[in-house]
């Protein structure tokens, strides 16, 4: 499968007001790949979406659909499917017509939509449900049935506005897998909105991760997890300590203590280190790390345990690790830390999500 | 002896499980306050709406049934209806079609004036049908404003057709507004956009999605206004200088009927117009329930 770019967005701006929703975006979404708009809500990225859809028109800024330009072309024009976050089914017809829909408008023959209805219905598995109406399905259900409808005119592209949004966390789940397959099954190039970091990487070939109507990062999931460019990336994707320093000589200094990566900043500046629980290694002994911390308290959840450490400054940090790792580290002792996978950001950048000491560690055990 | 009422001792006991004598009476009391309640309910509706109905309906039967046939067979009452039917046609198909164009922009647009034009839609509830038919006389009477504008183009306004349909529009302007904007604004755009994307044109998507998404909030309205425009007489009496198998409507019928000592005629044709009422009674209801459900749904 080649990957030229399916969707091209350039420079695309939206102002309503002068609130700027976004800011010059630019970003390519691979043909055949699932793409994810990543961002916590107000981000931009449902406009961006809804821009390349034609809902929303552009304060500037082009857009390009298979190497057409479609900037100025009407939203019917574009042949996208969209499927919108409250399904936005049609409820005065049956899931067969809410199918059709989009064939009976074209003009397509009878025979032709009845055709294409019962394929897609078979391909959602809801083989059975073409004479009911909407109001008589489950959420999970209502979803497939908008996909369908999204796909049955065969679309040049997928655009899902938080998709998986309305429903819950068990039926959220299930619909991701059975999107996953359907998805390889018929390799339409598909661009989705989400503010859930795990529904991105889980699902996503490249994530797009926007804040306040920018882009922050673009890359593989593997790549905006392991290596996040800003410390917006570092603090939103997966959960991170947050170690507040001064950068010396390439370091991140903090009391007495500093962690490496600061190359890239300027000697004095205020910076942060981030650094994810798992990526803490400790030590009971005294050749381990660093940085000496006291540990303040143990909890484990099964396998996995996660330390709360203190830091001779005063700041603390989480540390995860298998429970079965624990020997000689207890509450009160002294361990040291090794922190060699800290990245560093000035201060400035750093802006939200505020994270106060550490950073998403209700989110549990990190999306990896 | 469970429920206990003794003189000498201060404590009274009283059993109040249920099913017990106390219960019962307590119940039976309850039963009584709520029985009079309704009781008193209906006989007021019985006297002020049913006793009017009833008095209409025995005094147009009190000549017998030929007198019926012949009355509502006669040349000045079959053109009263007819004046009626025009005046209401009209006034539907502009209210209709303006007030959905209206509801649409007051729930989907938001513009510099949408509250005053919000407010300024309902004026024609809250004014005296008589002080628009004069608001009309003095606009289109002689020496109106716009008067000699229409008379050097020979176009009779007063006094004739056109200006009792522009009072009963005027009258009727708020019903299909005020009916469809809830059910627009709970539909919501998204299955508008949904449609947009799917390749509908902006009349496929009015015709097909939007239409039948509001379709009993505007049979509501719709009938709101046939029942009013059919029953308005204060404006257009105003205006339509009563001119007998000419400008005279229904309701303007029954009114000079018993000046000419017709009473048993003016009780027929209001006997007819309560008829046509009860029936767009039932239409209003029945949309009305339609409309809930919709708006819920």
């Amino acid at each position: 499968m080649t990957t030229r770019p399916a969707i091209r967005v350039q420079n695309l701006t939206k102002r309503f007001g002068d609130f700027v929703a976004v800011d010059d975006v630019t970003f390519e979404a691979a043909e055949g790949k699932i793409t994810a708009l990543l961002g916590p809500s107000g981000s931009g990225k449902s406009t961006v979406l809804r821009m390349i859809a034609g809902l929303e028109t552009p304060t500037s800024g082009r857009i390009w659909m298979e190497e057409e330009e479609t900037t100025y072309k009407s939203v019917q024009e574009r042949r996208v499917g969209f499927v919108f976050q409250h399904y936005a089914l049609f409820r005065h017809m049956t899931v067969a017509q809410n199918v059709a829909f989009g064939l009976a408008v074209r003009k397509e023959s009878k025979a032709e939509q009845e055709k294409r209805v019962k394929e897609l219905l078979e391909l959602v598995q809801l083989g059975p449900y073409g004479d009911r109406y909407p109001d008589q399905l489950s959420g999970g259900q209502r979803q497939r049935v908008a996909l369908a409808r999204a796909l049955a005119p065969r679309p040049r592209v997928l655009l899902l506005d938080e998709p998986f949004g309305a429903l819950d966390a068990r039926v959220r789940q299930d619909l991701r897998h059975w999107l996953d397959d359907l998805h390889r099954e018929l390799g339409v190039t598909s661009l989705f909105v989400t503010h859930d970091q795990e529904e991105a990487l889980e699902l996503a070939h490249e994530v797009v991760v926007m804040h306040e109507g920018g882009i922050e990062q673009m890359g593989s999931p593997a790549q905006i997890y392991n290596e996040p460019e800003t410390a917006f990336v570092a603090g939103f994707i997966g959960s991170a300590n947050v170690l507040h320093g001064r950068v010396a000589s390439g370091h991140v200094q903090f009391g007495e203590h500093r962690v490496a990566g600061a190359d890239h900043l300027a000697e004095g500046e205020p910076a942060r280190a981030y650094v994810r629980p798992h990526d803490v290694r400790l030590s009971a002994e005294g050749n381990g790390g660093s940085v000496e911390a006291t540990v303040e308290r143990i909890t484990t959840l099964g396998w996995l345990s996660r330390v709360t450490l203190r830091l001779d400054d005063g700041q603390t940090i989480a540390a995860e690790l298998p429970s079965d790792e624990l020997e000689g580290v207890e509450v009160g002792s002294t361990v040291r830390l090794d922190m060699r996978r800290a990245k560093a950001f000035s201060l400035p950048e750093a802006s939200e999500p505020e994270p106060d000491e550490v950073v998403g560690v209700e989110s549990g055990i990190p999306a990896a | 002896m469970s429920a206990t009422v003794s003189a000498e001792r201060p404590t009274v006991l009283v059993d109040i499980t249920p099913g017990s004598r106390e219960m019962r009476k307590r119940e039976r009391r309850r039963k009584l306050v709520r029985g009079s309640i309704v009781a008193a309910c209906l006989a007021y509706l019985t006297v002020v709406l049913l006793a009017p109905l009833v008095g209409i309906f025995l005094s147009a039967f009190s000549k017998g049934l030929p007198t019926i046939a012949e009355t509502l067979t006669s040349p000045d009452v079959e053109h009263a209806f007819l004046i009626t039917f025009q005046i209401t046609v009209v006034t539907l198909l502009v209210t209709t079609a303006f007030g959905l164009v209206t509801a649409w922009v007051l729930v989907r647009h938001r513009f510099l004036g949408r509250r005053i034009m919000n407010a300024l839609v309902e004026l024609p509830l809250a004014m005296s049908p008589v002080t628009v038919g004069l608001a009309c006389v003095l606009l289109f009477g002689r020496g109106g404003w716009f008067e000699p504008w229409f008379t050097a183009r020979g176009i009779q306004i007063m006094w004739a057709l056109p200006s009792m349909v522009l009072v009963t529009t005027f009258i009727c302007i708020p019903f299909v507004i005020r009916s469809v904007a809830p059910v627009l604004e709970e539909v919501g755009t998204e299955e508008e956009d949904a449609a947009r994307t799917l390749g509908a044109s902006t009349m496929q998507t009015l015709f097909r999605v939007i239409l039948p998404n509001i379709r009993w909030g505007l049979f509501y309205g719709i009938a709101l206004t046939t029942a009013r425009a059919i029953g308005e007489i204060g404006a257009v009496l105003l205006v339509s200088g009563m001119l007998k198998g000419k400008t005279e409507t229904a309701t303007i019928y029954v009114f000079t009927a018993f000046e000419e000592r017709l009473d048993t005629q003016g009780y027929i044709v209001a006997l007819t117009l309560a008829f046509i009422s009860i029936v767009m009674l039932g239409v209003i209801e029945f949309s009305k329930r339609r409309k809930i459900r919709e708006v819920a749904g």
